[in-house]
């Protein structure tokens, strides 16, 4: 894993390198009127689906500001004037509100524990020899290749039975066990590729197991956490089938269900500019994200593609 | 080292370990039992009836219909996906303005790189209520599309027609999976050590033929994960399938499994039956990896 790591930065290191050399050898041999042709298609096809990647979002936004009228009349035009009373009414009036918060308060929660519970395990399965270690991580691994639906019918009475049904505390315990086996499973690597000398030294001083767990390497850990805690908070903020069997009364149910149901309510109730706002509002959280973090996105994408 | 090691071990695997064990390994297993009974969500009622829940799948046409819906996907979507996938990553880590050496890729690569992955992060629900209103008869942006271009002949209620539902579904599938394998596929490509490109042009290998002869080998593990991957996706496919026909489209048209087995639990109270629907998704899937594993098999090259 260490190596990997190593690999992946060289290699971008040595690709991002390579347009100089590029040019040179370009300048020698101009491209011949076949391959300028090429060139030409292959560019389209990207600007293409580039387009295909932007345009139904960019839509999407703009519709969130027209009128009703204008969304049946006009789909191709801009609105008439820029009407944040969709929003408003989104938030209040379809209850978008109470459903960002839900989710919201659902997400962080799982996100946090999921983090503090998966590091935990990661740490004593990458540094510790004992007895039970590889069953452990293959139970925790196997949980990544199973279909949740296959588990819905059972979550759903131990849930009942254990009281949690629609409550937030329900959702966030069952968010937080199964967003673990890919919190393990990447965790545990990324501990293996971290300097146990450290913690070592740390224990020689007087420090317990746990305290250099806390100290010394959670810190250390720091960018491999964030990475993990992305992917979870867009996979969990994303998620529907879990919330579907757990949540069942409006007061608590999440973003997703809630707009499912604005939409299925559309149809006769026929407001559809605040149900874009709704849409907008609910891809908000994930845009930000993605901005802010799109590069460790990617880069944690392909850290673990080329393990 | 030494004392109190095991207490610590235990300590920090106690929690997770209960949580992970009541919430995700118990229901998996009792699933197993579960479709061996007819039960209906009342445990005094819950009888085991061994296979018989089996034999009456075997013999449920809408169960097929809905398993023939997911082999179409899972046939479909990820050859579909792939190819552009690699498609889009040749040209924009290997293709370059002049000639097969620029590993760079071509202007703004960094910026197609960040565009081509945004549907990825775009929560499937809501990718599926925006997709909906895509393609709504009077308001949607397709049909206006078609109009304004001239093809009115092509104009239709694209969800509400049985030929077109599930084309409909599989396209807005594939908008979101792309990007995912994109990045995943140029990381792997600019794994692959220049020379190695360096050697082919030198010996005169065309485009396309170092795309055969030197890409397609050399990523050859990472495309055969995303197969996998992304027929796992495409078993469940539940969240996209449900935000834009709940009901399983026109005449059960779009209806697959994973919402059947959703139809039968949460529907229909028919727990016992639901998990055998869950269980023989399971074990079809089982079998299709295995095939696809085998018959994927190439030499691992080293580099």
């Amino acid at each position: 894993m260490n190596q990997t790591d190593a690999g992946v930065i060289e290699t971008r290191e040595r690709a991002s390198t390579l347009p100089t050399t590029t040019e040179r050898s370009g300048n020698a041999e101009g491209p011949t009127a076949g391959e300028r042709t090429l060139n030409l298609f292959s560019t389209g096809f990207l600007v293409v689906w580039a387009l295909i990647s932007l345009v139904p979002l960019v839509w999407a936004v703009l519709t969130a500001f027209k009128t009703d009228r204008e969304i049946f009349t006009s789909p191709w035009g801009l609105p008439g004037e820029w009407r944040f009373d969709n929003f408003v009414r989104a938030w209040t009036n379809a209850e978008i509100g109470k459903y960002f918060i839900n989710s919201t308060i659902v997400v962080v929660a799982s996100v946090v524990l999921v983090m503090l519970f998966g590091a935990m395990v990661a740490y004593v399965l990458a540094r510790y020899e004992f007895p039970g270690r590889n069953i452990i991580y293959y139970a925790f691994v196997g949980g990544m290749t199973f279909p949740i639906f296959l588990a819905l019918v059972p979550l759903f009475f131990i849930v009942q039975n254990l009281g949690m049904i629609d409550t937030y505390y329900g959702l966030i315990l069952v968010y937080t066990a199964y967003a673990l086996p890919f919190t393990v499973f990447f965790l545990t690597s990324f501990f293996r590729t971290l300097p146990g000398a450290l913690a070592e030294a740390a224990m020689l001083d007087g420090c317990s197991h746990a305290g250099a767990f806390f100290r010394i390497m959670l810190p250390l850990a720091k960018p491999g956490l964030i990475s993990v805690a992305i992917f979870n908070f867009l996979g969990l903020w994303n998620q529907f089938l879990l919330p579907l069997a757990i949540m069942k009364s409006t007061d608590y149910k999440v973003l997703s269900q809630g707009l499912t149901l604005l939409a299925s309510d559309t149809g006769y109730r026929s407001d559809w500019s605040a149900l874009f706002a709704g849409l907008v509002i609910a891809l908000l959280p994930v845009v930000v994200v993605y901005a802010a973090f799109q590069r460790k996105i990617q880069d944690g994408l392909s850290v673990g593609a080329l393990k | 080292m030494g004392y109190g090691k095991y207490r610590f071990i235990a300590s920090f695997l106690a929690l997770p370990l209960l949580l992970y064990v009541v919430f995700v390994v118990s229901p998996y297993v009792q699933a197993f039992y579960i479709s061996m009974t007819d039960w209906r969500g009342f445990s005094a009622n819950q009888k085991f009836i061994g296979l018989d829940n089996f034999v009456e799948l075997a013999g449920d046409q809408l169960f097929w219909k809905a398993m023939w819906h997911n082999l179409l996907l899972l046939i479909i979507v990820p050859v579909v996906t792939l190819g552009i996938a690699l498609f889009l990553a040749t040209m924009t880590s290997l293709g370059g303005r002049r000639g097969l050496l620029a590993r760079g890729g071509v202007r703004g690569s960094r910026f197609y790189q960040v565009v081509f992955f945004f549907p990825h992060v775009v929560p499937v629900v809501l990718a599926g209520v925006l997709f909906t209103f895509f393609y709504n008869p009077e308001a949607g942006l397709l049909n206006a599309l078609l109009r304004v271009i001239g093809l009115d002949w092509a104009v239709r209620p694209w969800l509400g027609d049985t030929t077109f539902a599930l084309p409909a579904l599989t396209v807005v599938l594939i908008w979101g999976a792309v990007g995912f394998y994109y990045v995943l596929f140029s990381a792997a490509m600019k794994s692959v050590p220049t020379d190695v490109f360096e050697a082919a042009t030198l010996d005169g290998a065309g485009r396309m033929r170092t795309f055969f002869s030197i890409t397609l080998p050399m990523i050859w593990d990472s495309i055969q994960v995303s197969y996998i991957y992304l027929g796992i996706t495409m078993l469940d496919g539940f969240t996209l399938f449900q935000a834009m026909l709940p009901e399983g489209g026109p005449d059960n048209s779009t209806l697959i499994v994973s919402q059947y087995l959703y139809r039968k639990a949460f529907v229909e109270g028919r727990f016992g039956y639901a998990t055998a629907i869950g269980v023989a998704l399971c074990l079809v899937f089982i079998v299709l990896a295995v095939v696809a594993l085998r018959a994927t098999r190439r030499e691992r090259i080293e580099f």
